[in-house]
């Protein structure tokens, strides 16, 4: 089949960037995105002209390293799957197709469709986590942990940090992101005793890194290929207004010496 | 060259912890003062790069990739073993050590194993306490589920995404010591040398993949953690970027590599669908506890399954190997459904492929049940193939998963460059010639969280480590290297795409060095390997400069360094004259068509040293001593 490609490319982040239109002839209904690109790449290179820059790494849906918009919507809008997990059989021939990098101040572009996520990182730095330096642990039993809680905490675990939801978001907000971290060990007995610590640390990073404020739009729980649903940001909030409440500042060091 | 293990003697039992013990410590206020390079930010980097970072040392950590979270551990579907004995069902730290010798086919040291073993309780636990989701009991109690190779059930897991929780795990642990300034991260940058001064490993050399920057990062000691090299095949379950060139370029820098023709292959894969496939698609091996596989007894017979009688359908596991069935080590059932398909009984369009039937426990458990343990995976069969598993069986092939070969190191998991550790899938120490199915992330977590934690400290404290800086000789020249490289590849402008190049090493290997080897096929290899590479630097085409984000040029590097690896791995191939694990050799096989191993004069760790681009490398032997677990056939029937 032939597929009608209009391409983002944009040299460095510096670069202004513009739609370049490419004419794919040979695309068969059983390749992936990506292995439609692959072969778009091999023609490009081959005419001696610049290859398409885009992130990928386990074609598996599971790294979370791939993700464009295609015709404007993340991974290109079907239910549960990243990019590489789109198959062309879901296009007909002669489609008509706009691929864009991910659109986020908190994400620039670094070439064509990829884009820099730093700023996820950061924010998982500033309080995603349990704090328990290795060797500390005891007996994996002794934590009883009710099997709900632990199918929630997986629901909201689940999260590749691709970035999807933060592209689908008319307001570029990291919410469903930081929701979902929050709540994966808030369902935790073991994510208690940091638990609004957590919340205040992410949500502030995130505001940092240029992520705008949630407006309940829900986009980011459409488009979400690991189905994370909008609950994870009202429990964020919770916490959030919880910890705000409840914050001190922290306690002179006694016992010096 | 000796090589010389350090396996403690004395009681296999009481080895580590007396190990532990004689190993000399740093003190506090001292391990700042340290530099530690870690290499590879999966199971095993992430959690050294944590735990190091924990104690007080200075930790600089690389990726590729645009964050630590990508790293490759993360796509493990199945699960981790531990040894908890949690269901009472008879297992013990010392039945686990038992099971991965075995399942090892012999070719693995039992001190380094016995210790995996110990080890792998205090995983469990560790992981726990960071939060990873492990499925549950009602009773709020962790659930097991069996793993091929195992009679036990011992596997711990987290849906069908156990690698991605114990990364998330490991990343959350590292991105906690990078908040707090004892790590560095960079992220989107590439080892392309190790800098070795006086016989010690003191550095590498990074490339930035954003701008090209080449830079020499000093440090005390370095740690590669940076996975397998299934890549060498072109088409396997290993990410788009997985690669060997850091292990390869400090192999070229004196670093041994052992047993590389030991290349795990398994079973239950998606077949190949055409020539533009990019890689292969695992599914997991739990789905051997439910599903039945199968192939139609007449050969040919090309009616949709659902009209295929159970009379004239062969279920050949289960009537092969009676007592394990379907759960048979990966080797064994990889092969079984090769000789299936060569014979004529193979399935689907290509005739590459058998089934994976879930209607019998569908039937049983319900089909609730079912989407319930295994729900993504059959999702994901779904996408992929376009075919509902609920209704018509999945086909399966096998395909390159693992690599049980990798860097020679010690019982401190050194390598024989002092000072250059190597962890998880890069180093070749605990599998043997198979790996047991829920293993790696087991091996991947022991050495990064507990075993590196103490044994670097050890080196650190009795090293004698001159005074080195950025501009040494051996920086300068490392990175002399790296440039010429460099330019050669993006000099060379000839008409082929490096993919191409990659893509007819993947089938030489795979036609050759796969899940059958003879030494017709490997000499034919050893002969085209280096045609193919001197085409290689002739005519491939990499568009660009350095000095921006090209991937065709950080391809062109990784596929290099696997045209050299390849024939290495046929060199060794060719020269274990047995078949053991997954180094099956066609001229040595039982009546049966078992793998027939040769105890006498193959129970060692052939070790390969480089000497130089003209010259073949030198082949050491570490020998293998079994004291507890004696080498016998491998039986699963």
């Amino acid at each position: 089949m032939k597929i009608i490609l209009h391409i983002w490319r944009q040299k460095s982040s510096q670069d202004k960037g513009r739609m370049v239109r490419y004419e794919h002839r040979d695309v068969n209904e059983h390749m992936s995105f990506l292995e439609m690109l692959d072969v778009l790449n091999e023609q490009l290179i081959t005419k001696g002209e610049d290859p398409i820059a885009f992130d990928h790494d386990c074609r598996e849906g599971i790294c979370g390293m791939c993700g464009f918009m295609i015709n404007g919507k993340a991974h290109g809008g079907f239910p549960r799957t990243t990019v590489c997990q789109l198959h062309m059989r879901r296009f007909k021939d002669g489609d008509e197709l706009y691929l864009e990098p991910w659109r986020a101040s908190a994400f620039p572009v670094v070439k064509d469709l990829a884009v820099n996520r730093s700023s996820f990182d950061r924010i998982i730095a500033a309080g995603g986590f349990i704090s328990v330096p290795t060797g500390s642990a005891q007996d994996a039993n002794n934590i009883l942990v009710p099997k709900q809680g632990a199918d929630l905490a997986m629901d909201a675990a689940a999260c590749i940090g691709c970035g999807a939801c933060v592209a689908a978001c008319p307001n570029a907000a990291a919410a469903l992101f930081v929701g979902a971290k929050i709540s994966h060990l808030g369902h935790l007995p073991q994510g208690q005793p940091e638990r609004h610590r957590r919340a205040l640390s992410m949500i502030r990073q995130m505001n940092v890194e240029g992520f705008a404020n949630c407006s309940n739009i829900g986009e980011c729980e459409a488009t979400c290929p690991k189905d994370i649903k909008l609950e994870v940001i009202a429990r964020s909030n919770r916490d959030f207004l919880k910890a705000s409440c409840l914050e001190r500042p922290a306690a002179e060091v006694a016992g010096v010496g | 060259m000796e090589l010389k293990s350090n396996v403690p003697t004395g009681p296999i039992e009481q080895a580590w912890d007396r190990h532990k013990f004689e190993l000399k410590l740093v003190n506090p206020a001292n391990k700042r003062k340290f530099n530690i390079l870690v290499v590879g930010s999966g199971l095993a980097g992430a959690s050294a790069a944590a735990s190091l970072g924990e104690l007080g040392y200075n930790v600089q950590c690389f990726c590729f990739q645009d964050s630590p979270r990508r790293a490759h551990s993360i796509a493990a579907q199945g699960g981790i073993n531990a040894a908890k004995n949690y269901h009472n069902d008879g297992d013990s730290v010392y039945r686990l050590f038992y099971d991965t010798v075995k399942g090892g086919d012999f070719r693995a040291r039992e001190g380094n194993v016995y210790r995996l073993a110990q080890l792998s309780v205090n995983i469990i636990d560790q992981c726990v306490a960071q939060g990873v989701p492990f499925a549950r009991e009602y009773g709020g109690l962790l659930d097991n589920r069996s793993f091929g190779g195992a009679q036990v059930s011992r596997t711990f897991y987290a849906r069908g995404q156990t690698g991605q929780q114990l990364l998330l795990g490991a990343y959350q642990a590292l991105e906690r010591q990078i908040g707090l300034g004892a790590v560095k991260m960079y992220p989107r940058t590439e080892m392309l040398d190790l800098v070795v001064v006086d016989g010690q490993a003191r550095g590498i050399v990074t490339r930035s993949l954003i701008d090209g920057k080449l830079e020499a990062h000093i440090g005390d000691a370095v740690i590669l953690a940076t996975g397998g090299y299934g890549n060498v095949f072109y088409l396997s379950t290993n990410a788009k970027g997985s690669n060997a060139t850091a292990i390869w370029r400090a192999y070229k820098r004196g670093a041994v590599f052992a047993n590389p023709c030991f290349t795990q292959i398994h079973p239950t894969c998606i077949p190949v669908s055409g020539d533009y496939q990019s890689k292969l698609t695992l599914m997991s091996e739990s789905l051997r506890n439910d599903g039945r596989i199968w192939v139609p007894k007449t050969p040919g017979d090309k009616r949709p399954p659902s009209q295929i009688p159970d009379s004239e359908r062969d279920y050949y596991l289960e009537r092969r190997y009676p007592s394990f069935g379907n759960l048979v080590p990966r080797d064994i059932a990889s092969r079984a459904a090769k000789t299936e398909c060569d014979s004529g009984h193979g399935v689907g369009e290509t005739s590459l492929g058998v089934y994976l039937d879930f209607t019998d426990c569908i039937k049983r458990l319900g089909k609730g049940k079912i989407s319930e343990r295994y729900g993504n995976l059959f999702e994901m069969y779904e996408r992929i193939t376009g075919e509902n598993p609920y209704e018509v069986p999945m086909r399966i092939y096998p395909a390159i998963h693992y690599t049980m070969g990798g860097l020679w190191v010690d019982y401190d998991l050194m390598s024989t460059i002092p000072g250059l550790f190597v962890l998880g899938e890069a180093n070749f120490s605990d599998h043997g010639a198979n790996r047991l199915g829920a293993s790696a992330l087991m091996q991947g977590l022991a050495d990064g969280y507990f075993i590196i934690s103490h044994t670097i400290g050890n080196y650190l404290a009795t090293a004698k480590l001159a005074e080195v800086t950025a501009d040494a000789p051996a920086a300068k020249d490392a990175i002399a290297n790296v440039v010429s490289i460099t330019r050669k590849l993006l000099g060379t402008n000839g008409t082929r795409s490096v993919d191409s190049f990659h893509r007819e090493l993947g089938k030489i290997v795979w036609d050759y060095c796969g899940m059958a080897r003879n030494e017709a096929g490997l000499k034919k290899a050893l002969s085209v390997i280096p045609t193919l590479r001197e085409e290689f630097w002739k005519t491939v085409r990499v568009l660009g400069s350095n000095e921006e984000f090209n991937q065709s040029l950080e391809k062109a590097g990784r596929v290099a360094d696997f045209l050299e690896l390849g024939e290495l791995m046929c060199l060794d191939a060719l020269e274990r004259k047995e078949s053991c694990g997954g180094h099956f050799r066609e001229e040595f096989q039982t009546p049966e068509g078992e793998a027939l191993r040769d105890d006498e004069h193959y129970s060692y760790v052939a070790a390969w040293e480089y000497r130089g681009p003209s010259a073949s490398p030198a082949l050491s032997k570490e020998p293998l001593a079994f004291d507890y677990v004696h080498p016998t056939q491998r039986s699963y029937k």
